[in-house]
């Protein structure tokens, strides 16, 4: 590697120009001072470097201490009970698991199609100056603190969907059979009418889901914007050339070329989704329990642990919420470790 | 053959539509949350927010202490998480570039730096909080400061990587010691994309809610003492518009104004410090 080319080049420069001359005291004096000096930034900064480490070290290992009560009294029951229980101290972490994957679900089924459409307008159609505007502005969505997403969810977004767009839903996909083919705009399909029933309150995972995908879109579309624009224009240029359409462009030069990226970029806004907290707590409703309506209140890991965190009495209760954030943290380690190792591979690629 | 020139035509239309509408639907929703922001907020903005304390529901009040707390709590964070921060991108940067040591650190921090923040919430808990017996500025700070050391490790260790080397090597051709170059040539080369990075953290922490809420806690009233708990906007914001009064929900959109125009602000002025900024 280059570092046998650099490493004498700066480190000789001391101690050979100090041999070449005839020494005076004073004069070796400082050169010591000097390496000394030296010496101790680079034990600090390295030092620095290494409590990176410590610090997910510590993390890691403080959960784990205080999940341990809980996975003791619970053991693997943990993850497969559905009850969460503060009066009689059974916890199951089975209800936020489920609110957490599905609303992320709904989160990346819509941020990914919205964002890739985005960097397809970014990278290829839009005029150059209307490119930098429109790119800050989607940067900037990503740097909006969550808990506005949230407190815009809870008074703005679910008022919304509880007044317009839920109760349509539950018309269209649960019509009694009779009045629908009076009505004649009935979808005659089982599975839907079981996702969207229910009263229309507005919260819910739906909500949740949804202001996750605006969160989440920013991400998804600076990264993959970043990989597309690394493609090569060569070999744009000889698709073009033959005669491509822009669509056949991206689908058949653009994307197989930085496919490991764009995986890289929605992996990451996934890590970014199942961890989020504020703008979901807001909106999810709180309640514990399973249910395949997507209008339905439901929980999400992050959502439990900063409700009831402060007001969790007994150390079962407390340490039960650590085992849930131990298992969050779990899953967004490997999410977003996979995610960092697709887009080191793309990095290596463009070189 | 003409058929098949036609649809091909016609599916890149599609898409080219739908790519439009996409970019004009994601455009609108920004303008809808900061429009809805800037509305509510602005309605009910006044002097008397800057100067009065929060309020008991039901009557008049303002943010002062929850204002006063954020500025401590990010002023204490960033105080405590940038020197670490930088002191270490330099390390990564500087000394062990090559390394697999570097390589693992970067890994780790890039995981870090997207990771939960209420898990940093509960690990400052575990380790301050319960022993302490209370909850703390104090504790408040650290959690914050966790925030900010893996953003300063990022584009500290990127702008680093910049620095031309033939301006180290001229530098210690001269005979500068190794920390001296550092110092005086690389940081100073850096420089702007350093305090950039800085910025970032700030905007990423001063809007940060859930690591706050068991550590920091909350404080209905004034108080600089950090061994206590100390009221932060954020966890404000949370309380009062969960809250079913309308003044503490109309200080809620308030509060929620001032973070946004101070993260906007802060990451306006980062994007200016740089002509090319960092990802992240």
């Amino acid at each position: 590697m280059t570092t046998a080319g650099r490493r004498p080049v700066v480190d000789m420069a001391l101690p050979s120009s100090g041999a070449a001359l005839p020494l005076s005291e004073e004069r070796s004096k400082v050169l010591s001072r000097l390496r000394g000096g030296d010496a101790i930034f680079r034990h600090v900064t390295r030092a620095a470097a290494i409590s990176v480490l410590l610090i997910l070290g510590g993390v890691i290992f403080s959960l784990i201490q205080g999940a341990a009560p809980a996975l003791r009294a619970f053991g693997l029951t943990f993850f497969v009970q559905e009850s969460w229980n503060p009066v009689t101290e059974r916890f199951g972490a089975l209800a936020p698991i489920y609110g957490t994957i599905i609303t992320s679900l709904i989160a990346m089924l819509i941020a990914v199609p919205f964002g890739l459409l985005i960097t397809l307008f970014l990278t290829e159609l839009s005029p150059l100056w209307l490119r930098r505007p429109i790119g800050i502005a989607i940067e900037l969505l990503a740097g909006i603190p969550s808990i506005i997403y949230g407190i815009w969810g809870l008074f703005v977004f679910a008022p919304f969907l509880q007044q317009h767009v839920q109760p349509f839903m539950i018309d269209l996909f649960n019509c009694v059979p009779l009045i629908s083919t009076f009505q004649g705009s009935c979808v005659a399909a089982p599975g839907l009418s079981l996702l969207f029933a229910g009263p229309p309150y507005g919260i819910g995972m739906l909500t949740a889901g949804l202001i996750l995908a605006i969160m989440v879109l920013p991400f998804v579309t600076s990264i993959s914007r970043d990989v597309f624009e690394a493609v090569p224009p060569v070999l744009k240029e000889a698709a073009y050339g033959v005669g491509c359409t822009t669509w056949e462009v991206v689908r058949y030069v653009v994307l197989p070329y930085s496919r490991v990226g764009v995986i890289g970029g929605i992996m990451l806004g996934l890590g970014r989704a199942l961890g989020e907290t504020m703008a979901v707590t807001f909106v999810i409703g709180n309640a514990h329990r399973i249910s395949t309506s997507l209008f339905a209140p439901a929980t999400t890991i992050s959502a439990t642990i900063a409700n009831e965190f402060t007001e969790a009495i007994g150390d079962l209760y407390t340490s039960s919420l650590i085992a849930l954030g131990l298992i969050l943290f779990m899953i967004t380690f490997i999410v977003l470790a996979i995610a960092r190792y697709m887009l080191l591979r793309m990095e290596r690629r463009i070189g | 053959m003409f058929d098949l020139y036609k649809s091909r035509r016609r599916r890149n239309t599609v898409v080219l539509g739908l790519s439009i509408a996409a970019t004009a639907i994601g455009l609108s929703w920004l303008a809808a949350i900061l429009g809805t922001l800037l509305w509510e907020g602005f309605s009910g903005l006044s002097l008397q927010v800057f100067t009065e304390m929060t309020p008991p529901p039901g009557s008049n009040g303002g943010l002062l202490n929850p204002i006063i707390g954020s500025l401590i709590l990010t002023g204490l964070a960033v105080a405590v998480g940038t020197p670490i921060g930088i002191l270490a991108g330099t390390y990564m940067a500087e000394y062990g570039r090559y390394q697999k040591l570097t390589m693992l650190i970067r890994f780790i921090n890039d995981i870090l730096l997207s990771a939960p923040s209420i898990v940093i919430g509960l690990f400052v808990y575990e380790v301050m909080v319960a022993p302490m017996g209370h909850f703390s500025g104090y504790a408040g700070a650290v959690a914050l400061a966790l925030l900010v050391i893996p953003v300063v490790v990022r584009t500290t260790e990127d702008m680093l990587a910049l620095v031309p080397k033939e301006l180290r090597e001229a530098a210690s051709a001269l005979g500068m010691p190794r920390s001296k170059v550092i110092q005086k040539v690389s940081y100073r080369a850096a420089r702007a994309g350093m305090i950039t990075g800085v910025l970032l953290a700030v905007a990423r922490i001063s809007g940060e809610t859930a690591p706050l809420l068991f550590t920091a806690l909350n404080n209905q009233f004034f108080s600089t003492n950090l061994n206590a708990p100390v009221a932060s906007l954020p966890v404000v914001i949370f309380q009062f518009a969960l809250s079913p009064y309308p003044d503490w929900q109309r200080l809620a959109w308030i509060g929620a104004l001032i973070i946004t125009l101070a993260v906007l602000a802060l990451s306006i002025i980062a994007r200016a410090l740089t002509a090319a900024p960092s990802r992240g």
